[in-house]
């Protein structure tokens, strides 16, 4: 244990208005915390660098799913035992109740929360890919008010994201639209249960006749923070799924995955590993076609 | 820099505690440093061997990652609340007869978790006791006697709630 | 004789001894005491691998009149850890040999100020070349230890390895790789100790041989035997992983102690302990065969060489164990075994379960089917064609005076695995599938007790004793911290006493109280101890009889009434005894010929894997275990140890690897360095068969340390199996699968569309 709890302040305002006013009066001086699966790892390592903490655990306005006839909101606090265990996300968005249930434990399940995963932007994030094959949008809030952009533009560089300095991530929206698309998940990692994603891809694709009509590729750990594959995607849509097709879609991520050497894999088995997940889902593919 | 310390206010096993601490200390610290309670164990300190878990409000919680702030109000149980008066938990009941604990150390976490696991889903299948427990790492068991201590545990439990119910 | 009388509590599950408590949340570790003023300890520790210490200094934004600081000029006696070669220091000197070496301790009353406290002491190094493999090592180009980085050699010759070549069918030759692993107890390196002028030094800690610990603080101290005392707490796991460093940490703590006059704890967390105590030895087993046509073993000829780290610690001995097993549980006429451990500048490799053992045996097992598949021959065949038998005599000329059942433990365990029909399957399903599922084997033996004439040396002491209050005592140096040591010695006193499990316990692990009846390693305890407990006991009730009117049957009462009568008379109720060697034992410690050991456990052990080829990961699914490990005291511990152990080498072969940087680990967290979790531990199907040995406790030989020896070969000899591709080195993670497989061309394309 290497924390020292006396340099570090932690607050909680108890409801999302105070919160959003303390970050107004001193925008980015203040680090939200929520399940702490990730701060009170680095608090514990003493690499915790947030001097001054608020908490969001137990904000009732920032816990909450809530489904419309064509959308799901859930908002930044869920946890992801809530996602898990929510009959809505099982039935219309299974890759992300598939994606809960592989962070960590069911302790860690329990505490991290959607919010807290997309904020902390690793690479490796386990929800990401899900999101991105979704077309999620982030919703972020602040006294000024609230906007929303595309997930997929909410990363920008490593680590750093979209959200102005007095912005809290209040909400991920979700469209119910995917009954009849082919969809595809795989996290791989050293082990089956508590394992950090070496990489993982996701996908969402509709077949016509033998054509592939829209596709999404959603990838963890090919890039410095979780990325659409559009070259990838645009070597695929459009085109009848053949041999000469997978291939180039396979020769196009190759090109695409950026992914690093680190203490956990390296890049070749990544980039090798992530085209294989392509094929894998790409024959899936097929044989749907084939039964359809 | 000293941080004011903050009266946190909470139910452990069962008992009403007022604590004055630090608000980023670790559950952990507070249950085992200013509550004496050190049945629950650190192994880690990174939320990855469960050798902490508790009880909060309900969930399973790795205490070495809650910031006792977060657990005002909350209703905690901890190892030392298992065993209600004299009588074993029927899981403390079926890890001694099975074989269940070794070492000892990852013991109390992994009594937590499936607690927790035999509450939710009293009848649990293997596959199922394996993903509730895959947050609890034993070094000693390779977890075979495990799985079996938690079956019959459950089992136990499911006939004791049958006599209840009669 | 006792080993076929029928038994109550000898071979019964009775509760553990200590469980309850450890149910309750009430077992005691060393981070759960305070003691009275306390002070916290930690140590700065070197940054590089090797190198000249040119300066210390301390910045001055600390308050550092707050804190107690020791170095090696603190050291009272002398400043090196006396183990077997005493060449390690307490505290580093002039130089550093590794990274982590420590170099100087602070001590705080506030744990939460050390951190900052230790970032604050600045060290200057003048670095040297450093030498981080044993390649490198036996280069000799940079010498690091000694005159030539040899730690230690040994050389084994059975008969004429050089007169066979020539005329030999088949010579196959092979190269076979081990990594370090990790022992991973979930409770890390901890210590308490006290100073005091008047009473020397105390400490109570998380450790497996009290007497290592206590002959350390009295070199470190210069203190005579009864100014020293060491305290074992309730240990959570140890894997040998606490059998030396201990030593370090308790001297560590002591020293502190004394320094600022206060109880010291000192406390590793994960991140400290992964990087700075010992690890299990890496290793580079070469072996070239002789066989005949028939496949018979004509000549084995093995160059087995480990990376010992930057001190001598245990090399020695895990080296001798590795080398007694390198040629397995075959009949050979021929057999050389050249072993030698280099000095590297990485942190010093110590004990491991197994110690030698399944590195040795990873090579021997691999290498069996390596064989095999060069002579188009079955890997069954080859091994029952070459198995040892009663009356044959192994890589040292031992006599295998006991039954050797390894033809009935292969039959099992391919009855039980339905080895044959799965192989078949396999074959046939592999073909269509991306998922390639194979099933492999190893046998093995496992020595119990030390090698040689080490436990003649040893003279190990042990015994009971009877308290007041009606408790019989088992008063042992032996430690329990998971492995049932508390549980089965209290049966084994239980049984020849003809009392109660309940009336018998455990005298507190305290050096002031037990005799040094030897460390609790090397599989000794049930066997070596457990007898000596056994003719304790024996004497005890003799004793009883000839002095106190007990009779030839008794109850409860009337032999706690004897006890009182014999108290009166003559004082004290205590038997002891001493280690006595079974006859017929000899051994040339030169010569590596003789008696290795006292007994043998034997075992196969099958495993079924599945490698995925899009994500290049093998899993075991599941697994089988058959072994012959004498008289079972405790079926439930006993099967606990096996499925432990075999989980533990499920990790050493796929999934635990030690990454390092310039000989310092940086994989040392939990969330990066991955062993098995409840999900990744396949069904573990376990057999025993019992045949008592007659020298060991109620007929036991040693459990804890087999089942670690044979998954590793077993599992990478299924993935040879199911891939068709060679793999020689573990831990064999994904990646080191892909470019394996990638290398050997044996990838198709995956099957896309």
């Amino acid at each position: 244990m290497r924390g020292n709890a006396d340099v570090h302040e932690l607050i909680a305002p108890g409801s999302l208005a105070a919160v959003l006013e303390l970050m107004a009066r001193e925008p980015g001086k203040w680090t939200p915390i929520a399940g702490g699966t990730e701060l009170m790892v680095a608090f514990s390592a003493g690499r915790l660098t947030a001097s001054r903490l608020v908490s969001l655990w137990g904000i009732a306005d920032l816990r909450f799913i809530e489904t419309t006839a064509d959308a799901v909101a859930i908002g930044a606090g869920a946890t992801f035992l809530d996602l898990r265990r929510s009959a809505t996300i099982q039935a219309d968005l299974p890759l992300i109740a598939r994606a809960s249930s592989w962070i960590g434990s069911i302790a860690n399940q329990g505490r991290a929360t959607l919010g807290g995963n997309l904020v902390n932007g690793s690479p490796a994030a386990d929800s990401s890919p899900a999101l991105l094959v979704y077309d999620a949008e982030v919703e972020l809030i602040s006294v000024r008010g609230r906007r929303r952009i595309p997930y997929c533009e909410f990363h920008t560089s490593y680590k750093s994201n979209a959200m102005a300095p007095d912005e809290l991530l209040y909400a991920v929206h979700l469209p119910r639209r995917w009954a009849h698309h082919r969809q595809y998940l795989r996290k791989v990692g050293t082990r089956r249960a508590m394992a950090i994603s070496k990489v993982a891809l996701a996908a969402t694709a509709l077949m016509n006749d033998g054509v592939i009509g829209e596709i999404r590729l959603g990838a963890a750990s090919l890039g410095p923070f979780p990325m659409r594959l559009v070259k990838t995607e645009a070597a695929l849509a459009g085109q009848p799924l053949t041999r000469e097709t997978a291939q180039a879609a396979r020769q196009a991520l190759l090109t695409e995955a950026k992914p690093i050497d680190d203490i956990r894999s390296n890049a070749e088995y990544r980039r090798t590993v992530a085209a294989n997940l392509l094929g894998e889902f790409l024959l899936e593919l097929r044989q749907e076609g084939g039964r359809a | 820099m000293n941080t004011p310390r903050a009266i946190i206010r909470f139910t452990v096993n069962g008992e009403r505690m007022i604590v004055q601490a630090q608000p980023m200390k670790r559950l952990l610290d507070v249950l085992r440093e200013d509550l004496r309670l050190t049945g629950t164990k650190e192994g880690c300190g990174e939320g990855e061997c469960g050798s902490c878990s508790v009880r909060m409000d309900g969930e399973l919680v790795n205490s070495c990652l809650v910031p006792v702030l977060q657990a005002e109000g909350a209703v905690i149980q901890t190892v030392e609340g298992l065993a209600r008066n004299d009588e074993l938990h029927p899981l403390q009941q079926a890890f001694l007869d099975h074989g269940g604990a070794q070492c000892g150390v990852c013991t109390p976490g992994m009594l937590m978790a499936a607690a927790q696991l035999i509450e939710r889903n009293p009848n649990p299948s293997i596959a199922e006791i394996r993903e509730a427990l895959a947050g609890n790492l034993c070094r000693c068991t390779g977890f075979t006697r495990i799985f079996e201590a938690v079956a019959v545990a459950a089992e136990k439990a499911r006939l004791e709630k049958v006599h209840d119910a009669w | 004789m006792s080993t076929h009388a029928k038994t109550r509590i000898v071979g019964a599950p009775v509760p553990r001894k200590e469980g309850l408590d450890k149910l309750l949340g009430r077992a005691r570790y060393v981070d759960d005491f305070d003691r009275e003023g306390m002070w916290y300890g930690a140590t700065v520790r070197s940054a590089i691998p090797r190198g000249i210490i040119r300066s210390i200094s301390f910045e001055p934004h600390i308050n550092w009149s707050e804190f107690a600081v020791a170095v090696s000029a603190d050291v009272p006696g002398e400043n090196r850890i006396q183990l077997i070669v005493a060449d390690q220091p307490c505290l580093a000197e002039s130089r550093v040999n590794h990274c982590e070496e420590p170099i100087l301790l602070l001590a705080h009353t506030d744990r939460q100020k050390l951190r900052e406290a230790i970032a604050a002491v600045r060290i200057e190094y003048d670095p040297l070349p450093a030498v981080l493999t044993l390649e490198e090592s036996e280069l000799q180009q940079v010498v690091v230890w000694g005159e030539d980085n040899l730690l230690k050699s040994f050389l084994l010759e059975k008969g004429d390895v050089d007169a066979v070549w020539a005329d030999a069918a088949h010579i196959v030759e092979g190269e076979y790789r081990t990594g370090a692993q990790e022992h991973l107890y979930i409770e890390n390196n901890g210590m308490i100790a006290e100073y005091s002028e008047l009473n020397g030094v105390t400490v109570w800690g998380s450790l497996q041989c009290p007497y290592y610990v206590f002959k350390a603080l009295r070199g470190i101290f210069a203190l005579p035997e009864d100014k020293v005392r060491v305290i074992q707490t309730e240990t959570g796991g140890a894997f040998g992983g606490k059998e030396d460093y201990p030593s370090i940490l308790a001297c560590h703590a002591a020293l502190l102690a004394m320094k600022c006059g206060h109880p010291v704890k000192m406390v590793y967390d994960r991140i400290e302990d992964l990087a700075a105590t010992t690890k299990r030895h890496p290793s580079r087993v070469r072996h070239r065969t002789a066989l005949d046509k028939d496949g018979k073993l004509l000549a084995i000829d093995i160059q087995l060489d480990t990376d010992g780290g930057a001190y001598a610690t245990l090399s020695s001995t895990v080296l001798s164990r590795a080398t007694l097993h390198a040629a397995g549980p075959y009949m050979c006429p021929n057999v050389r075994v050249r072993a030698r451990s280099w000095a590297t500048n990485n942190v010093p490799y110590g004990a491991f379960r197994g110690f030698g053992a399944p590195q040795a045996i990873f090579a021997m097992e691999r290498h069996m089917d390596e064989i095999a598949a060069a002579l188009n021959i079955d890997p069954v065949d080859l091994r029952r064609k070459n198995f040892l038998h009663q009356g044959n005599t192994n890589s040292t000329e031992q006599l295998m005076r006991e039954p050797v059942i390894l033809d009935q433990l292969l039959d099992r365990a391919l009855r039980e695995s339905d080895f044959y029909a799965k192989r078949e399957q396999f074959a046939h399903e592999n073909v269509s599938s991306s998922v390639k599922r194979g099933i492999g084997l190893a046998a093995f033996y496992h020595g119990s007790g030390f090698t040689g004439s080490g436990e003649v040396y040893l003279n190990s002491q042990a015994g009971v004793d009877v308290t007041p209050e009606g408790m019989v005592r088992v008063l042992v140096s032996n430690t329990e911290f998971g492995q049932g040591t508390n549980t089965i010695l209290t049966q084994i006193a239980a049984e020849a006493l003809s009392l109660d499990y309940g009336r018998v316990t455990m005298a507190p692990p305290d050096t002031g109280t037990v005799p040094n009846s030897g460390p609790t390693v090397a599989s000794r305890t049930s066997m070596v101890v457990g007898r000596l407990i056994e003719r304790a006991s024996l004497q005890l009730l003799a004793m009883l009889r000839a002095e106190a009117g007990l009779g030839a049957h008794f109850t409860s009462d009337e032999f706690f009434a004897a006890c009182q009568r014999y108290r009166r008379e003559h004082g004290e109720v205590v038997s002891l005894c001493r280690y006595e060697a079974p006859p017929g034992i000899h051994w040339d410690d030169q010569k590596y010929r003789g008696e290795a050991y006292g007994a043998y456990a034997w075992a196969v052990y099958v495993a079924q894997v599945m490698v995925d080829t899009v994500t290049y990961s093998a899993e075991v699914e599941e697994f089988w275990a058959v072994q012959e490990v004498g008289r079972v005291l405790h079926p439930v511990l006993a099967r606990g140890q096996i499925e432990g152990g075999i989980a533990q080498g499920i990790g050493y072969a796929l999934y635990e690897k030690v990454v390092t940087q310039n000989g310092r680990m940086t994989n040392n967290q939990m969330t990066n360095y991955i062993i098995p979790t409840a999900e990744d531990v396949p069904p573990i199907h376990v057999f025993i068969e019992e045949i008592p040995f007659r020298y060991g406790g109620f007929g036991a030989k040693g459990i804890g340390e087999l089942p670690h020896d044979g998954p590793a070969p077993a599992i990478l000899n299924a993935i040879r199996n199911a891939t068709g591709v060679s793999m020689n080195a573990i831990p064999l993670l994904p990646e080191d699968l892909f470019a394996r497989l990638s290398a050997a061309h044996a990838l198709q394309e995956p099957a896309i569309v």
